[in-house]
């Protein structure tokens, strides 16, 4: 995965954005959680989505692979309309196959307990007939390998820290090498002397041009890993730009005092 | 106590004792292969199979099996459904105690953690494949307990399809009861195979139970 050094600033513009959202609003029953999202992400790029707790950061990054369903507004993937209307059977093949390229890591973990760290990674390849199965383990191999954790393929979830836990989740969302990657939170659950070495799983991912998303209360990972960051507040996405202007120089008013908050605490 | 007359009349007890345990075993059999299919059924997005799960739950809980046994063995040749006693009984006994498996297999299945299925999903496994790779190996392992307790419940309920004259413990302790005029004799020897019965069953759910959860 030795791709040229991507330029500074990260800006591909020859490329067109892989994820386009147009107008995003989602309702929960009566409450209004995202409001109107426009958004561009770029192949290659790493955006960082920030924002107060409740501010509809986890609701936005599940609607993009549909675990959530939109109120109204557009998604698109890949030149792909992620929410078209379809019958209900043509629906969940257009997401099955959709879904397989949109790798997601949570907060906690969701490892199959039942699995061993192995079958974790290799379940989704093998059952989705994407490689066979002595292919699929070579794979995960490297994946478990590449997170630090070749010698932990035997374990089950159980026998694994957190750290370790999110690493092989991470392997895992990776097995369908998917061109997309969508991390929601996946430091908090943690000890703090575990986040280091999930969030250098994360900076590999970023070196090697990985396309991703990232979610976090972490503000100095977001400024160092992220190319583009995302200020969201209230359903609306308030303020982006690259790290160090919106970090450093922020403009609109209500950046900067979610800016001054949590750096004063 | 006639310690006598139970030594000369044990051995039958005791097979009568087999044909409870046939009767049970066949009937927990068919209880779990109704219990299976409603629970899938009663948890699918699709209502056409969503509400017959439902309405077969709350029908065979909310009334009683006695009722049900009568209904299917005395009113079943009206209708054109001709069954023996043991068949009636399996039958009946089995429909009944699927309702109540039919909650335990659904409960164990819903209390898998709701991330399980969207771990699933979001690599792009369809609803199928998640239930039966993810979510059932992970659910199996909380129904043993309470589809034991069920199982329990049917092999003491049994004693029911003595009123439709099946020759099992119960039926068998009446008819020596009005040959010996010895009930107290009779029913304590029904009662111990009873506990035997529910010992060892009881005993092998436990056995099952610690192997699925010591799994890993
Ligand atoms: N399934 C749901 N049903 C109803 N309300 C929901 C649901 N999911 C989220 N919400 C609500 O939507 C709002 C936004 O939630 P969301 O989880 O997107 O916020 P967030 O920015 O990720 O917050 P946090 O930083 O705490 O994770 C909150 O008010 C939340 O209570
Ligand atoms: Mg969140």
């Amino acid at each position: 995965m030795l791709n040229a050094a991507p330029p500074a600033t990260g800006r591909f513009d020859m490329s067109d954005p892989i994820v386009k959202i147009r107008g995003l609003k989602k309702n929960f029953g009566a409450l209004q959680v995202l409001k109107g999202i426009d958004m561009d992400i770029e192949p290659g790029h790493i955006v960082a989505l920030i924002g107060a707790s409740g501010s509809g950061k986890s609701t936005l990054l599940r609607t993009v692979n549909q675990l959530e369903d939109v109120t109204d507004g557009e998604i698109w993937f890949d030149g792909d309309l992620v929410n078209k209307k379809l019958p209900h059977r043509a629906r969940e093949k257009h997401l099955n196959l959709l879904r397989q390229n949109i790798g997601m890591v949570f907060q906690h973990f969701n490892l199959f307990p039942h699995l061993t760290a192995m079958e974790n990674v290799t379940l989704a390849p093998i059952m989705l007939g994407r490689m066979n199965k002595a292919k699929a383990i070579e794979h995960a191999q490297q994946l478990l390998d590449k997170v630090g954790l070749d010698d932990r393929a035997e374990y089950y979830p159980s026998q694994l820290s957190g750290g370790q836990k999110q690493r092989v989740a991470i392997a895992r969302s990776l097995a369908m090498k998917p061109k997309l990657m969508l991390f929601d939170e996946v430091t908090s659950a943690l000890d703090p002397e575990l986040v280091g070495e999930v969030n250098r799983v994360m900076k590999q991912l970023a070196k090697e041009h990985m396309t991703m998303v990232i979610v976090t209360h972490d503000l100095r990972f977001a400024e160092d890993v992220s190319d583009h960051v995302v200020f969201m507040a209230d359903g609306y996405v308030v303020e982006a730009g690259p790290p160090e202007q919106l970090f450093r120089n922020p403009q609109k008013p209500k950046t900067k005092s979610f800016l001054h908050q949590v750096f004063d605490e | 106590m006639d310690i006598e007359l139970i030594g000369r009349v044990w051995i039958y007890f005791a097979e009568a004792a087999l044909v409870t345990v046939q009767i049970s075993v066949l009937a927990i059999l068919l209880g779990l292969c109704l219990g299976f299919v409603a629970a899938l059924g009663s948890l699918s997005v699709n209502a056409a199979l969503r509400w017959p799960s439902r309405a077969y739950v709350s029908v065979f809980r909310g009334t009683p099996a006695l009722i049900q046994l009568f209904l299917l063995y005395f009113g079943g040749p009206q209708v054109g459904i001709h069954l023996d006693p043991m068949e009636a009984g399996i039958i009946g006994l089995g429909i009944n105690i699927g309702a109540y498996m039919c909650e335990s297999i659904r409960g164990a299945i819903i209390s898998v953690d709701k991330g399980q299925t969207e771990a699933g999903r979001c690599m792009g496994l369809g609803h199928f494949q998640v239930m039966n790779k993810i979510i059932l190996p992970q659910a199996a392992r909380m129904m043993v307990r309470p589809l034991g307790v069920n199982s329990i419940a049917l092999i003491k309920g049994s004693a029911i399809v003595s009123t439709i004259s099946v020759l099992e413990l119960s039926y068998t302790a009446h008819r020596y009861i009005s040959s010996t005029y010895k009930p107290f004799e009779m029913f304590f020897l029904a009662s111990i195979f009873y506990i035997v019965i529910v010992t060892i069953f009881s005993y092998g759910v436990g056995k099952i139970d610690r192997r699925v959860s010591l799994e890993n």
